[in-house]
């Protein structure tokens, strides 16, 4: 008995001194290092060193966040209707979601990328794809609005896309689902061969920033997952991951995971080009929809476009190689310098890397190892450049440091893995919390990676936050890279699903921003610049408000004449021209979201009175000392009433 | 002489003075320069927001002419014309009389110019949105200084002359200096 006390008195003082050992060696590694707190902390009215925009995901938009801070700054509504912003319900950008299959209030919003200029990101603009009902939008970084949508045809899945070449000469949208190419009713069982592949190449005008699909390149029918543009010496091809290559069209988990190597695509662009050139395409029938926003007009159109070039990679040679990768890769990403071309293999515990040198080599000395549908393929052993092996579990996805480090997320040990280019060694691995998807390092697929901070973004979140029911939030981890080891400094979570992320220097961007929009610069159609052309007009059954608003009153304020039947117009325009001074407005009962219009703009709801009376309007957003005041009404009279439409402001 | 005489041309380049406006607000302050011929924004939209914010106390709308820009070119050519008359003319003694000239009508501007402040600070709206009073009771005023700096409810006013106003008085100065360098060269030719 006394033997088993002592053994208890002996286990109790080892614990003891085991646990007062744990804590001197976290508050010496504490005393160490500088804190993480002090790393992130920005403070009041500072700026942050980075923008981060980070993919929504499910939620089909982007947000704004600032690094190393973690704190947002704006959701920009892409794909999805936003209330808030009107985006999407206002009259001027409901064409922006217009596609061939009608008005869409929502998309899957995944990888944004930022153009480049000699391969380093610009901070012009965010391109961003649509998923689901495959579409490109493009984000103007001066005003941080969604100026472009355009709809790819022959495309479904938009995943491996929207990566930006060298000099933002195309944004590419590569299809993950195989389809029949044109679309037609035959049996799913008829997959094999009958289904293709498409990769678009979506120009971006130099000038203006406009885009146009400019050529589909054919492709067989895999699934094609993610891309990178080659860069450097590589500039000028696109290279994108596959998976089945089975071919496959039911039980994919299974089916598509039976092929020991699917391919990386090595597509030659420019080689497109002389194809383009010499007319070696064919003009194919389609029905897509190209919406743009015009700054001036503040006004969408949506137009139908009815044709595409397509180039098939079955018949063109030289035109795609296929780089045998292990284990269904998933993320594809190519090194500052734009000799290695990562395959993160995410079946496999190895990382896959290709050497653009060896695949030129192999490709000149037609060193080739068989074909698939016409398209050569090489051999495994003649493009590899080395193996980073068994760097951790389910490799998705990698960025550069611009110091010659790589950085590989891992979704099934849910790790940051840093590895060294050239040797393949692994560095430094750190946990994620938790299932890790893409990482981010600003400017880190492009020449000039700026490798202070990488952003892990993480899938499930589970205990990490307050519990908020059975939803829980996404995440985004930040870790500081500076240091030979990684260091976690910051855990914040995220709006819908982060996919990726595209992060630059905020000097960048910041000092483009736009202030207001110039009143004198208003060309909408219902534009009131002036009080002097404030007025009412009825046409038929419909009525056009041409309304002005600034602090702190609307005019005109008070409405009569409109009867129950009618379509009311409310074309708003905020006179103001001061930073930060946007006005809202909303009418009571009308079937819309509010207007939140900024300074020069003009924007436009649409109310239809179902009921007699007098009806308030107000402004939403609390603009001034005397925001409350900011109010008016409507008189809505019945249908057969003879009522004049008159209109005043401050008449008793 | 001629230096002096031509500098205050130099008024129709450069304001005369500026008004500034600051407030936690107003990161960047609001800002009008006074030109002898025009009011322009230090930014762009200034004097808008001005009006903007003026109108809460019922103060009116900084004008787009006011009789002044007429008038004060036409002083500045005249006397810029007798003063080249004099330095190509007249003896030194006239210097002194042009240096005179111009300090009676610099003050007589610069009372105009605090006429004008007092008027737009003090002829308020009655049916002004916030109405202030003084601690005696009396209807607050929000004149802006003539020079200097003064606190106005929220906004720190700062009132301070510009490159227009130091050529003037440059000008003057060196009117005085011709004038001065005159004496001593007549006195010594007579030595």
């Amino acid at each position: 008995m006394k033997k088993i006390n002592f053994l208890i008195l002996a286990l109790i003082s080892s614990s003891l001194l085991f646990t007062s050992c744990n804590q001197q060696n976290k508050s010496s590694s504490g005393a160490l290092a500088s804190s993480a707190a002090e790393k992130v902390y920005v403070a009041p009215g500072e700026h942050d060193d980075f923008y981060a925009f980070v993919s929504g995901g499910f939620s089909g938009q982007m947000s704004v966040y600032g690094l190393p801070s973690g704190r947002l700054f704006k959701v920009i509504p892409v794909f999805s209707q936003d209330a808030e912003k009107a985006w999407g319900y206002n009259e001027e950008t409901k064409p922006m979601l217009n596609t061939s299959h009608g008005f869409i209030p929502w998309d899957d919003s995944h990888h944004p990328d930022i153009s480049q200029t000699n391969g380093e990101i610009d901070g012009r603009y965010v391109f961003i794809n649509g998923n689901n009902t495959p579409r490109i939008a493009k984000v103007d970084l001066s005003v941080f609005e969604t100026t472009e949508i355009i709809e790819i045809p022959n495309s479904a899945g938009n995943h491996s896309s929207a990566f930006v070449t060298e000099n933002t000469e195309y944004v590419v949208a590569g299809t993950r689902f195989s389809v029949p190419i044109p679309q037609q009713d035959i049996s799913i069982k008829e997959y094999k061969g009958n289904f293709k592949g498409s990769l678009s190449f979506i120009s971006v005008d130099p000038e203006d920033g406009g885009m146009d699909l400019s050529f589909q390149i054919l492709m067989p029918g895999f699934d094609y997952d993610l891309a990178h543009p080659g860069r450097g010496a590589s500039h000028g091809w696109m290279f994108f991951s596959t998976y089945n290559t089975e071919e496959s069209h039911t039980l994919m988990e299974v089916n598509a995971s039976q092929n020991d190597k699917d391919f990386i695509a090595a597509v030659n662009w420019k080689k497109a080009e002389e194809y383009l050139a010499e007319g070696k395409f064919t003009t194919m029938p389609a029905n897509y929809a190209h919406n743009v926003y015009d700054e001036h007009t503040h006004t969408a159109t949506s137009t139908m476009k009815k044709e595409v070039r397509i180039l098939d990679a079955s018949a063109l040679p030289g035109l795609v190689y296929l780089l045998p990768t292990p284990k269904s890769p998933h993320g594809c990403d190519v090194n500052p310098t734009g000799e290695y071309i990562v395959g993160n293999g995410k079946l496999s515990s190895d990382l896959t890397v290709h050497s653009f040198n060896k695949m030129i080599d192999a490709i000149e000395n037609e060193k080739f190892e068989g074909e698939a549908y016409g398209i050569p393929i090489l051999s495994f052993e003649d493009v590899l450049a080395g193996t980073v092996k068994q760097a951790g579990l389910g490799p998705l996805h990698t960025e550069f440091d611009g110091n010659g480090n790589g950085y590989t997320t891992f979704f099934i040990s849910s790790e940051v893995v840093k590895w060294k280019v050239g040797t393949w060694e692994v560095v430094d691995r750190q946990p994620c919390y938790y299932s890790v998807g893409h990482l981010m390092i600003p400017g880190g697929n492009s020449r000039k990676p700026y490798g202070k901070y990488v952003l892990a973004m993480n899938k499930i979140t589970k205990d990490r936050y307050l519990p908020t029911g059975p939803e829980v939030t996404q995440s985004a981890q930040l870790y500081d890279i500076s240091g030979e080891k990684m260091e976690l400094l910051l855990d914040f979570p995220t709006v819908g699903e982060p996919h990726y992320a595209a992060g630059i220097p905020a000097e960048l961007v910041k000092p483009r921003s736009k202030k207001i929009y110039n009143l004198t610069d208003n060309k909408h159609k219902y534009a009131t610049t002036s009080d002097a052309n404030v007025r009412v007009e009825r046409d038929g059954n419909e009525v056009h408000i041409y309304m002005t608003m600034i602090r702190s009153h609307f005019n005109p304020d008070n409405i009569e004449g409109v009867k129950v039947g009618d379509k009311v117009y409310f074309h708003v325009t905020n006179l103001e021209q001061d930073y930060d001074v946007p006005h809202g407005v909303s009418m009571i009962g009308a079937n819309t979201s509010e207007l939140l219009i900024m300074p020069g703009q003009t924007e436009t709801f649409v109310w239809e009175p179902k009921q007699v009376g007098v009806w308030p309007f107000y402004c939403t957003d609390f603009c001034s000392a005397l925001h409350q005041e900011m109010q008016g009404y409507v008189r809505v009279s019945p249908a057969d009433s003879d009522i004049e439409l008159t209109w005043s402001l401050g008449e008793d | 002489m001629l230096i002096g005489v031509l500098l205050p041309l130099l008024l129709f380049v450069f304001p005369l003075w500026k008004i500034t406006l600051e407030a936690p607000q107003y990161p960047t302050p609001l800002g009008m320069y006074i030109h002898i011929n025009d009011f322009s924004d230090a930014n762009p939209h200034d004097i808008k927001n001005i009006n903007l914010m003026n109108h809460y106390v019922g103060m009116k709308y900084i004008p787009e002419a006011i009789p002044e820009f007429k008038i004060f070119p036409i002083g500045i050519i005249s006397t810029t014309i007798i003063g080249l008359l004099i330095a190509f003319k007249a003896k030194h003694r006239w210097y002194l009389y042009w240096f005179v000239l111009m300090i009676l009508l610099s003050t007589a501007g610069l009372y105009d110019f605090y006429l004008w402040e007092h008027d737009y600070g003090h002829d308020l709206d009655p049916k002004a949105i916030m109405k202030f009073t003084n601690p005696d009771g009396s209807v607050m005023g929000f004149q802006p200084p003539l020079f200097g700096s003064k606190d106005i409810l929220n906004f720190k006013a700062h009132s301070y002359p510009q490159l227009g106003a130091f050529s003037l008085a440059l000008g003057m100065g060196l009117s005085f200096v011709a004038y001065l360098l005159g004496k001593k060269e007549l006195k010594n030719s007579k030595a």
